[in-house]
């Protein structure tokens, strides 16, 4: 990828951020933090990897993808605007009652949500049905889960992990976005998930380690697993919860609180001075 | 496929046939849980192994795997015992496949007490309940071999999630080539004017005979077949208490949340009048011989006759 696509990619994640805050900050409830940290992972996948089409979001030949931590909805409606499945202004209606942006993803309601999720550990199964269905009817797309670190405390996801590894499930790309925080805490403390790399391979997977945050390195993985025959991928993408809202990062306070006004002029104003950064570079 | 009037057959060989015979539609997956020789899937497995999926022992994983599947144009049956469908994977069914409204049929085998020596851990008196509370979701309860096929052909056809209850034992068949099953529709199997006998799944045997030994002894008794919970049949309820004044539900499931509650339901909104219900009373079973079982916790016919008694005795004079 040259500069300037990275720094398109990087446009539009920040356009992402912001809407992610938008809603949270409109809807008073949601979760910032989780958002923020898989908001470049969303981006890429809906702005360069993905064959989709927001005009017929439901091709059955189509690239899919499951929010297995839905409860980043924020960011994953962010994405699906960003990538023209829906309308922008749209966003500020999150979790409103007469709106069909539901805390967590619908997909009745919402163009380009692939599967409805939002009670941790289903959505890497669901998404496992996907990648199965595409084997059995031979065809080529590919399917993308995102799990959370705290996520992978439940039992589900390592019988998910099982099952995707034993039926050779090499068209199933599952991100894990590695930010360290839960609710209660760090995840090292609340119930330590590490070595997460160890377990996965552990249990079949092909893992590649990344930064979250650098698309060049997203991208590299992304290819990467598509050349890994025979297995399901792991991209184990450390990254920052809260990231690009400076008094957001690294806080787990964060990760299911709504700023107040005050706040949310700071958020944007800071992801505003980043844009304009990148536009003067 | 058919079979014959006095067959004894249990419904899940019932549901493992009809898995073959209808299972040559591509779209058709199935899945199971490592209990394929018990669920009576390794007939499909046999027939169509391209698309029999073993899940493992894993009932959640498999629900929402069904639900993934499901949610790419397949038509999914997902197969194990009732307890650790609707019981262990219930918030799977729930939020993976009911919120969403896809197209899985949940196949659930040893269904109740007459699951027999296991005892209480494997004998699901529960989910006739947790399942017809789940919005958009069909539950149905078949009687016998021949309306359990019957049954998984309307599930196929149906779009959405079926949840469907088969029991482990052996059973008489009581309706031959010619009975139609409909989705939401009772049926009723004897006419009678003093009370009405509504039973489902493996009880509709027991309220047969419980109406035979009233008619012996000079009452009238209305025998209704009600394999479809959800939805139920209201008009052929509301009939039923307009015309006999009183009702009896039989179930091989917990008297609280499955048909009896739903009987009730109907009736408190519509022409309220006495009813009483059969099942097990809020009691978990235990391990034993089937039968010895059933007649232990009062599912036989003798306890149906003592019920539609007591329930003539409260209509008011």
């Amino acid at each position: 990828m040259n500069a300037e696509q990275v720094k398109e990619l990087k446009v539009h994640a920040t356009n992402v951020r912001k809407m992610a805050l938008e809603a949270v900050y409109s809807a008073g409830a949601g979760h910032p933090g989780g958002s923020l940290s898989v908001a470049d992972i969303l981006t890429y996948l809906y702005q360069k990897e993905m064959r989709v089409n927001p005009k017929d979001a439901k091709n059955l030949d189509r690239d899919r993808l499951v929010l297995s931590k839905g409860h980043c909805s924020p960011a994953l409606y962010g994405a699906l605007a960003e990538a023209g499945f829906l309308p922008k202004e749209d966003i500020k209606t999150f979790r409103h009652a007469d709106s069909y942006l539901q805390g967590h993803p619908d997909m009745k309601g919402v163009n380009g949500v692939d599967m409805s999720t939002g009670s941790l550990g289903q959505g890497i199964s669901a998404a496992n049905g996907m990648a199965l269905a595409a084997k059995m009817d031979k065809k080529d797309y590919r399917v993308y889960a995102i799990l959370g670190d705290g996520e992978i405390e439940e039992g589900q996801v390592w019988e998910a992990a099982m099952f995707a590894a034993h039926y050779k499930l090499d068209n199933l790309t599952a991100f894990l976005d590695f930010n360290g925080l839960q609710i209660d805490g760090d995840v090292t403390e609340v119930m330590n998930p590490t070595p997460i790399d160890k377990k996965f391979e552990a249990f079949n997977w092909h893992v590649i380690l990344i930064d979250a945050h650098d698309f060049n390195q997203i991208e590299a993985a992304v290819e990467e697993a598509k050349t890994i025959k025979g297995k399901p991928t792991l991209i184990l993408a450390k990254s920052i919860k809260g990231k690009g809202v400076s008094y957001m990062e690294n806080q787990a306070g964060w990760h299911g609180a709504a700023p107040n006004q005050e706040q949310y002029e700071q958020a944007v104003s800071e992801l505003d001075r980043y844009l304009a950064e990148l536009e003067v570079r | 496929m058919s079979y014959q009037i006095g067959e004894k057959v249990a419904t899940r060989e019932a549901y493992g046939k009809a898995l073959v015979e209808f299972g040559a539609d591509e779209n058709i997956i199935v899945l199971d849980a490592d209990l394929s020789k018990s669920t009576k899937t390794d007939g499909f497995k046999k027939a169509y192994p391209e698309r029999f999926i073993n899940s493992g022992i894993a009932e959640g994983n498999m629900m929402a795997t069904a639900a993934g599947l499901a949610s790419c144009g397949k038509t999914v049956f997902a197969s194990s015992f009732a307890m650790f469908a609707a019981g262990r994977a219930f918030e799977q069914i729930r939020n993976s496949i009911g919120y969403p409204h896809l197209n899985v049929k949940i196949g659930a085998t040893h269904a109740g007490i007459s699951v027999g020596e296991d005892g209480a851990t494997h004998q699901c008196l529960e989910d006739i309940g947790i399942m017809r509370t789940i919005p958009g979701m069909i539950v149905l309860n078949p009687a016998d071999a021949t309306e359990s096929r019957l049954a998984v052909k309307a599930a196929i056809d149906y779009k959405g999630p079926v949840y469907l209850r088969f029991g482990r034992l052996a059973v008489p068949t009581i309706f031959d080539h010619s009975y139609q099953f409909e989705i939401g529709k009772g049926v009723e199997l004897v006419s009678g004017n003093d009370v009405t006998l509504i039973g489902t799944g493996l009880m509709v045997p027991a309220v047969l005979e419980a109406g035979k030994i009233l008619a012996e002894q000079g009452i009238s008794a209305r025998v209704i077949n009600m394999a479809s919970i959800k939805p139920i049949d209201r008009e052929i309820i509301v009939k039923a208490a307009e015309e006999t004044g009183a009702i009896v539900t039989a179930e091989e499931h917990n008297i609280i949340g499955g048909l009896g509650s739903a009987v009730a339901e109907v009736l408190c909104e519509t022409v309220p009048v006495p009813m009483l219900r059969v099942g097990t009373e809020d009691v978990f079973g235990k391990s034993g011989k089937p039968n010895v079982l059933l007649e232990m916790y009062g599912l036989d016919a003798k306890n149906i006759v003592e019920k539609a008694k007591a329930a003539i005795a409260l209509k008011k004079a």
